[in-house]
């Protein structure tokens, strides 16, 4: 997993709450066996028309948001499928954070393995960040994982939580698998323990 | 003394394989399901990085999403990245030698009835797998959830997964469900008054006398739409409807294993004076036979309302609702049950169960579908099929017009051949109701298996208590 450290880049609004998993990548996209290949599909039917042409008032058609790596977004983004396909479709466009006031369980959790960053902000603030992404590419946004702040374009700054764990991870791009694996023997143990108690299973 | 405990909290101290500091804990999984779509990459990293599945014996897989339904499938799939896909599965399954229900076999289906159906799902155990509708699995009083394929391939190599706590949060449903209610108008009801994200964080608990009441297919269809409640996982306490179901399945234990599994399983309820931190009470007479309006499993109304204005929401909802409506095509102050439809949809994981089927067809009995209209019945595993067929359903649903298929998960998210044109308007017993779900343009109403029957009939959203009154003596 690529590391996550500091990114300063353009941030692209797309105001909308309960952003499915579904709008982000269209079923038709999940019968491949890669995990690459996804991002010119991001958001496929909101993003073209059904000739496959560009829709121009769609916000990443836009040539200010065409580079962007930033999204603002609303309530209850990502919910839905458990899609992992939903991560990967916006790493591939490029986009390594994704700022909301709220996030569904599955997809919050498949960002962190895939190296994107999901900030969880006031509504308040996401509003703020919104006017700001709506600036387009006159307005770019710096995120700071170690400091757990946002800085706008004027300057100002705005602190985020994230859990301790997912920080260190995405800091150091560890892979999850490895240091689970490193706790082998208390698994053994655990294994060994259930197996005495629970045979049936 | 030991301080009370949810049943959430007993399944996870019972699973709780290593525990940082900081709460980060290693939960052990007693069962790991497995379909074509979220798995491929998970095993190719396997490969990668010369790893191994930990435990085959406690891994099932089972293609069904992108499965046709059709009975030419016997000749292969004709898309080639929906055959690749399976390939894959069939490959990955005898690399790793896992137990596998491919295409060809009678107990072939969707992953999440297949699970409960050969005794795979049992009470008190944790169930994962890479599809958000495994809340399903719940209905037994077990953990289950869905995972992304990064989690799918931290499970196939290490049996456990990197979790932190939810929270407990408790929906009861008091007192007896009317007559055309069920388990679907339940689900859905819950979902409208708390909102898609109003479970984010939780584990549900489903009690009351109302779910009691439910058979083991009922509460399926309950805890199948958790997620549409933004939940980890919803779940219900054992009894003796969940003990009788499982007794006797292929993989569900025996002889004296059966006792001490019994043993266990008796202790798996909250306790009374557990805490809760969130609390959602019902009343069961208060609920109707409900349908979704727009897109979002939360946009549910009675069928004996009209559609909303959007005006009437706050926030953000009130752009989401103006989105809706047009890509519904709908106007605000119609009733909903003047919604003419195109097509009818009877399956998926949380509706393709037998009593499903059985509950559609009761309705259908001796009535046609409207004229022009397509309707597809689903059952959601081939042994669920050959019941139908035993029964007499199927015979209710050809007499009726509806097609008849074979096991998959079909037209719920159009990954196969059986999708929605732009358009077509559909009463669905499926979970979602997302822009495009089951087809690019596609207009999704959600409802309980009868109410899509009761819509077949007449060919517009209908209270299934209308029908249902006609047919009873005078």
């Amino acid at each position: 997993m690529e590391k996550f450290t500091k990114l300063t880049g353009i941030a692209a609004p797309l105001p909308m709450m309960n952003v499915d998993t579904d709008m982000i990548i269209p079923k038709q996209f999940l019968k491949t066996i890669a995990r690459t290949g996804l991002g010119k599909n991001l958001f496929d039917e909101m993003r073209y028309d059904d000739n496959g042409n560009e829709i121009s008032d769609f916000v990443l058609n836009k040539p200010a948001y065409r580079n962007a790596q930033i999204l603002v977004s609303g309530d209850n983004f990502g919910c839905g499928s458990s899609r992992e396909h939903a991560p990967w479709a916006l790493l591939d466009f490029g986009i390594r954070v994704v700022i909301a006031p709220s996030f569904a369980d599955i997809f919050y959790n498949n960002c962190f393995k895939n190296g994107i960053l999901p900030i969880v902000l006031p509504q308040e603030q996401v509003d703020m960040l919104m006017d700001d992404a709506a600036r387009g590419s006159n307005a770019t946004v710096t995120v700071d994982l170690e400091e757990q702040t946002i800085s706008g374009p004027d300057g100002g700054t705005i602190s985020f939580d994230v859990d301790p764990f997912r920080k260190h991870c995405l800091l150091n791009g560890l892979d999850d698998i490895g240091l689970t694996l490193e706790k082998a023997a208390a698994i053994d143990a655990f294994e060994a323990k259930a197996a005495a108690e629970r045979p049936w299973v | 003394m030991t301080a009370p405990k949810t049943l959430y909290d007993k399944i996870w101290d019972a699973h709780l394989a290593h525990e940082a500091e900081d709460g980060t804990s290693l939960l052990y999984i007693d069962r790991h399901l497995v379909h074509e779509v979220t798995s491929p990459q998970a095993f190719e990293g396997l490969r990668m990085a010369g790893r191994t599945v930990r435990a085959p014996h406690k891994t099932i897989a089972v293609p069904d999403h992108n499965v046709p339904t059709t009975e030419d499938r016997v000749n292969g799939i004709t898309n080639p990245e929906s055959r690749i896909q399976v390939e894959a599965l069939d490959t990955n399954a005898k690399d790793f030698g896992i137990h596998y229900y491919p295409v060809s076999d009678i107990r072939q289906g969707i992953v999440h009835i297949v699970g409960p159906e050969q005794g795979w799902t049992l009470p008190g155990m944790t169930v994962v797998c890479g599809d958000s509708h495994t809340a399903t699995h719940g209905a037994f009083g077990a953990l289950a959830h869905g995972i992304g394929t990064s989690e799918v391939e931290h499970v196939l190599a290490t049996q456990t997964l990197i979790q932190k706590k939810s929270k407990n949060m408790k929906v009861e449903i008091t007192g007896k469900l009317a007559p055309g209610v069920t388990a679907k108008d339940i689900t859905l009801s819950v979902i409208g008054h708390t909102g898609t994200a109003g479970g984010t964080g939780y584990v549900i608990e489903y009690c009351g006398e109302a779910i009691r009441d439910l058979s083991m297919e009922g509460r399926m269809t309950v805890c199948n739409m958790a997620i549409e409640g933004g939940a980890r996982a919803g779940l219900i306490a054992p009894d003796e409807k969940t003990f009788a179901y499982v007794k006797g399945r292929p993989h569900a234990p025996k002889g004296e294993d059966w006792d001490k599994a019994m043993a266990w399983w008796a202790t798996l309820q909250s306790d009374e004076d557990a805490h809760w931190d969130k609390v959602v009470t019902l009343r069961g007479e208060d609920i109707a036979p409900v349908v979704t309006w727009g897109t979002s499993p939360e946009d549910v109304l009675p069928i004996t309302a009209t559609v909303p204005d959007p005006a009437q929401f706050t926030g953000g909802k009130v752009d989401a609702a103006r989105r809706s409506l047009d890509y519904m095509g709908l106007k605000p102050g119609t009733p909903l049950s003047e919604i003419e439809i195109d097509t009818v949809f009877i399956g998926s994981c949380t509706n393709g169960r037998i009593e499903d089927l059985r509950a559609a067809a009761a309705v259908l009995k001796g009535h046609k579908i409207k004229p022009g209209l397509r309707g597809m019945v689903v059952p959601g595993s081939g042994l669920v099929r050959a019941q139908a067929e035993e029964e007499g359903l199927a015979d209710i649903f050809r007499d009726a017009g509806f097609e008849w298929r074979l096991a998959g998960c079909s037209m719920c998210l159009a990954m196969n051949p059986d999708q929605l044109s732009p358009g077509e308007r559909c009463a669905a017993t499926s979970n979602r109701n997302f822009e495009g779900r089951q087809g690019r343009g596609g207009r999704t109403h959600l409802m309980s298996p009868a109410m899509a029957a009761a819509a077949a009939i007449t060919g517009r959203l209908t209270d299934v208590r209308d029908l249902t009154r006609e047919n009873e003596p005078a």
